[in-house]
């Protein structure tokens, strides 16, 4: 398997949300061990678009692969089951159970070929969850619950994981934390889908950008490629 | 002092019973969101199966006695699980109202499925054996198997928590009461958590029902008075609560237990009847404990749930020329039915017209307000007995007893939702249908003022109304007249506020509006147009029996309601229309039509799992893209 | 200029732990005063005791010289206070002009009326508003249809409804794209200006908090560390340690 493998792969991808048309031929990719983001406005499409390819929202045509496989059509416990994580905007803690309980949901077998969680090594990447693991989801900060819904997802040990706007609502000085987490992610050799409006944020540690806008993907190319074109960035992005 | 202790010790006995029916309902509804209605119904199953299994059985001693017990619960288990398989599961995403109609179709299938395999008789179970001897306690016998009752529900509580808390199945049915889809994204096959969890509800319903077998008979009126404590105790206890359903269940029944052991007290010249009041006490205690703790005794307040955006109804917009020529026509057509029509079809039409007004002034409140109302035949129920209690015991006159019919029912309506506006959601729904069993309860009790179990005779209208095409003429004048006004209303600012209520209770706070009091006058109203409805109905059958206000006639409130399509003014009429046709030709022809009737439910909704009108609009809708 | 708010020594805890501790400050007529800080550092318990959703353990809230503390939020709106929320909380199943005439009914104390239209009551005051926020050829369609850029216009017409002398706005521009941010916070800037209004809101856009407020107070752990102009709270070493971290440096 080469590094520049796709892992993730949609293909003319279309939504609905109610009768809304949300999707509209959708295609992207995500290669192996890199971290993409897709980048928009509110209500582009983008946390359809991850709901789409964990099964939350059907994909009414088009195709979606994880690791060669098609996926769409599953219901989303068996694409989660299949390796590929996904951590919602809202974080949606289970907030009568513990830190601990949290991460207990979200755990799985470990799988081949793919980095293994354990709590240590949870916790040393997340050091504010350790001390405060018998206490409540729901009396945690929103920076610390951010932490640990990406920590319960990892606890399934997945290959690729998918990030709603990891830095919505965050404090700047938590926005810099993730950003070292998801580095450290990638170090670990996941691939990661990442969903922002902050660019500042996603040029700091995406290596690939799509901008999705009106359903539509506008633009496709490396973060460099996007820092240098100016016209699309202020077509799109509206900085 | 020995009485008052025997008397504990009954109440305790009571309690466990209550219990292991009110936790399986309450962990049901906590992971599948899914209030079930049918959960009395698996109850009384579990009577039945164990009578048979333990006749069955009984030759094989002791083993099979207790063995037969366990069969049944795992029976009614096992039956829980099918349930959930072959029909909940299709319906987790509808609309909440109709996975109701669908668990309340399965009480009624159910129900005539008990009468037709034992029959109508009461069948009284055998004794516990090895238990059925009685222990001295201060000097009186009590009954040694009431002992071991109290100590199973203690145990099933501890049992569930160390399941709840030490397992990870615990800990995911615990997550999933929080959030299911998350749950599933994370990798946990829902399917098979819900169906491990109906089961386990439907096996401690059962097992409350079998248990019961050596103390109570079986009968067939057994699963909507265990629904209805059901419903009470998982109120009183806080939903989704455990050890607040245990809390709950030893209050109820320890409240009960005093007031049969209490009897009938002489106080101040008056002979009260405390044994009459356990029908009626434990709403009294729950509707105590609302206003005192609205989320129950353990529980917790409910998060506010925001509709799916498909289930946002479109701006009201004034009735289109069509529409208005249209009924128009219909109204003149209706007005001449007594010269081209038989007989009857004016009496037919007469309880069309009257269910037409019940199902809108039902769905004023469930529509436009957004309060689900499952006791909504208790203000019908009031119209028609304030109706017959006027004329015969206050000797009004027809007309002014139908004039004042619908202020007796508004009365009624105002005392009741003065709790109910308290809530919302599933608590609201539950507490309307308490209400409308204490109604019921006291109606069928009351035999020297209501005429109890038989009713009323004799209330026909006044003399100038006798031929049943005038009466129809006014009956086809009143239920216009009400229809018509409720449509005003809806569109004036009182409709705008009771819909701005259920759309954003937290934006009518910004804005200062005093909620509570606009949905308490809706229910006010509400009650006032069924009382209407149920005056009339009265005084066109010459009587009213209990029957008017039972949980039924609520239900077949909802169904028409239902059936017309909750978002539109003009469907409850047409839903009413068509339901009291069907009721009429199918319960001419067959015994069974109640079964009949859940079937019809389910098909409808296990086909068009949106609704009809939700259907429609997404067959037929036009996609619309949100910028 | 006098204090339309004035908050002093408010304290608030929930099963021990302390979530507001004497947190002391004032709002004046015309101002914008930003509330910033960490997540958890006592914001939103601040904000809802203001607007009466919750009642402080101890301490005053006072609007216009009137104390607050315990009456309700319906009351504390009738006192001339106007809220928008992080998530937009409108009506969604009626247009945008009937959203607006239901702020104006309730204003005008019109709501148990039973017989007139709804529809046709305080119509020119609602698309005045509307006209004034910018959305007025919107006011026919549906809030459910429409972008979150011009609901969050829908909320503050509304709050504006009542005349308000404070303006509370819980994260206004959440969830907006940047270039929606900085036009709905000039608006909201120019609209409280010319009628005098004093605005408390709480953000997490440094843009839009140092951009647009006129002062900026910084909470953590429930106390009140800084409290001053945009340039005073970036060059506070505390709060860039807890709070802006490499976003305090530009």
């Amino acid at each position: 398997m080469t590094a520049d493998a796709p892992i993730l792969e949609l293909s003319g991808v279309h939504a609905y949300y109610g009768r809304a048309h949300i999707l509209s031929d959708v295609s992207f990719t995500v290669r192996r061990g890199e971290v993409a983001v897709l980048l928009g406005r509110n209500g582009a499409g983008k946390t359809t678009t991850l709901k789409t390819i964990i099964g939350l929202v059907p994909a009414v045509k088009g195709e979606i692969k994880f690791s060669g496989q098609r996926i769409d059509g599953l219901p989303p416990y068996r694409i989660a089951a299949s390796g590929l994580g996904y951590v919602p905007e809202d974080r949606r803690i289970f907030t009568d159970l513990t830190v601990a309980e949290n991460l207990d949901v979200g755990r799985q077998p470990p799988r081949e070929g793919v980095p293994s969680w354990t709590l240590e090594k949870l916790f040393a990447l997340f050091p504010n969850l350790a001390e405060m693991r018998n206490r409540p989801g729901g009396r945690t900060s929103g920076g610390e619950q951010q932490m640990l819904t990406i920590a319960r997802t990892l606890m399934g040990n997945p290959s690729c994981i998918l990030l709603d706007e990891p830095s919505e609502g965050l404090a700047p000085v938590i926005v810099d934390q993730m950003a070292v987490a998801i580095k450290e992610l990638k170090a670990e050799g996941l691939s990661v889908l990442l969903s922002e409006q902050n660019l500042h944020f996603a040029t700091a540690v995406a290596d690939r950008a799509y901008i999705i806008e009106k359903g539509h993907i506008r633009f496709g190319g490396t973060i460099a490629e996007l820092s240098a074109n100016e016209e699309v960035r202020n077509a799109y992005l509206a900085v | 002092m020995a009485s008052i202790l025997v008397q504990f010790l009954n109440g305790l006995a009571a309690a466990s019973t209550l219990f292991l029916i009110a936790t399986g309902l309450s962990l049901i509804f906590g992971v599948t969101r899914i209030v079930n209605f049918a959960h009395g119904s698996l109850y009384m199953l579990g009577i039945y199966v164990a009578y048979s299994a333990v006749n069955a059985f009984q030759p094989a001693g002791p083993l099979g006695f207790w063995g037969g017990m366990l069969v049944a619960a795992l029976a009614v288990g096992a039956l829980g699980a099918l349930i959930e398989i072959l029909i909940l599961r299709r319906i987790y995403q509808a609309p909440e109202l109709f996975q109701l109609l669908a668990t309340f179709a399965l009480v009624l299938i159910i129900k005539d499925f008990a009468l037709w395999v034992w029959g109508a008789e009461d069948l009284l179970g055998p004794r516990a054996v090895g238990l059925d001897g009685a222990v001295s306690i201060a000097g009186r016998r009590f009954p040694e198997y009431d002992l071991f009752l109290i100590a199973v529900g203690p145990l099933v509580l501890g049992l569930l928590w160390l399941l709840l808390h030490r397992t990870r199945w615990g800990t995911l049915v615990r997550a999933a009461t929080q959030d299911r889809e998350m749950v599933g994204a994370l990798g946990v096959n829902q399917k098979l958590l819900f169906t491990s969890v109906f089961a386990l509800g439907a096996f401690l319903a059962g097992l409350g029902g079998a248990l019961e077998v050596p103390r109570e008979p079986a009968q067939l009126f057994l699963d909507l008075s265990a629904i209805s404590d059901a419903f009470v105790i998982v109120v009183v206890g806080g939903m989704g609560s455990i050890p607040g359903a245990f809390l709950a269940a030893l209050i109820i029944g320890e409240v009960k237990a005093f007031c049969i052991g209490i009897g009938n007290v002489e106080i101040l010249g008056v002979v009260v009847s405390f044994s009459k009041l356990t029908l009626v006490i434990e709403f009294v205690v729950m509707a105590v404990v609302l206003v005192v703790r609205p989320w129950g005794l353990l529980g917790r307040p409910q998060a506010i749930q925001r509709a799916a955006p498909s289930h946002i109804e479109p701006p009201l917009r004034p009735a289109s020329r069509g529409l208005v020529a249209g009924a128009v026509v219909l109204g003149v057509a209706l007005l001449a039915l007594p010269a081209y029509g038989t007989a009857y079809n004016v009496v037919l039409m007469i309880d069309i017209l009257v269910f037409a007004l019940f199902a809108a002034s039902l769905h004023f409140l469930m529509g436009p307000a957004g309060m689900v109302s499952f006791g909504h035949a208790a203000y019908f129920g009031l119209g028609a007995y304030g109706a017959g209690l006027l004329l015969l015991r206050a000797g009004f006159p027809m007309e002014a007893a139908l004039v004042a019919a619908p202020f007796v029912a508004a009365l009624g309506a105002a005392l009741f939702g003065w709790f109910c506006v308290r809530l919302s959601g599933v608590y609201l729904a539950m507490l309307t249908l308490a209400f409308a069993q204490i109604g019921w309860s006291i109606v069928f009790q009351w035999d020297s003022f209501t005429g109890g179990s038989n009713g009323m005779v004799g209330i026909w209208p006044a003399a100038w109304l006798s031929a049943k095409p005038t009466y129809y003429v006014l009956t086809l004048l009143l239920c216009a007249a009400g229809l018509l006004a409720m449509r005003r209303i809806v569109y004036a600012p009182f409709g705008y506020a009771l819909r701005a209520g259920r759309d954003s209770p937290l934006r009518c706070d910004a804005i200062g509006i005093d909620l509570q009091r606009i949905q308490w006058a809706a229910f006010t109203l509400a009650g006032a147009f069924a009382g209407l409805a149920g005056a009339i109905y009265a005084f066109s059958k010459g009587s009213v029996s209990p029957e008017v206000m039972a949980i039924s006639r609520s239900v077949d409130g909802l169904v028409m309601v239902l059936l017309g399509g909750v978002q539109t003014l003009s469907g409850p009429a047409v839903g009413a229309a068509a339901f009291t046709w069907l009721q009429d030709t199918i319960a001419r022809n067959t015994e069974y039509w109640q079964s009949l009737l859940g079937l019809t439910i389910l098909v409808i909704v296990l086909a068009f799992p949106r609704g009809i009108v939700g259907f429609l609009a997404w067959r037929f809708g036009r996609a619309e893209e949100i910028e | 200029m006098s204090a339309v708010l004035a908050i002093s020594g408010l304290s608030k805890s929930f099963g021990g732990v302390q979530a507001v501790q004497s947190v002391s400050f004032e709002v004046r007529e015309g101002e914008l005063l930003a509330m910033i800080g960490p997540n958890g550092a006592g914001k939103t318990t601040c904000f809802n005791m203001v607007n009466g959703q919750l009642t402080p353990d101890s301490g005053t809230v006072r609007i216009g010289g009137a104390e607050t503390v315990g009456r309700k939020p319906r009351e504390i709106w009738r006192m001339g206070v106007g809220r928008t929320f992080q998530i937009t909380a409108t009506f969604a199943s009626m247009t945008v002009r009937e959203n607006i005439q239901m702020a104006l009914l309730s204003h005008h104390g019109q709501l148990s009326r039973l017989w007139p239209r709804a529809s046709s009551l305080h119509r020119a005051a609602a698309e005045e508003l509307l006209a004034r926020v910018g959305i007025l050829e919107q006011a026919d369609r549906a809030c459910s249809v429409l972008a979150y850029g011009d609901l969050k216009r829908v909320e503050l017409a509304m709050a504006l409804a009542n005349d308000p002398r404070l303006l509370l706005m819980d994260e206004p521009t959440a969830g907006m794209a940047p270039k929606e941010r900085i036009a709905l916070m000039a608006l909201a800037g120019e609209i409280v200006r010319e009628r005098g209004i004093a605005v408390l809101y709480t953000e997490h856009d440094m843009d839009v908090v140092f951009g647009h407020a006129d002062r900026v107070i910084v909470l953590n752990r429930g106390e009140l560390i800084a409290s001053g102009t945009g340039d005073q709270i970036r060059a506070n070493p505390e709060v860039r340690q807890v709070y802006l971290g490499s976003r305090g440096e530009a």
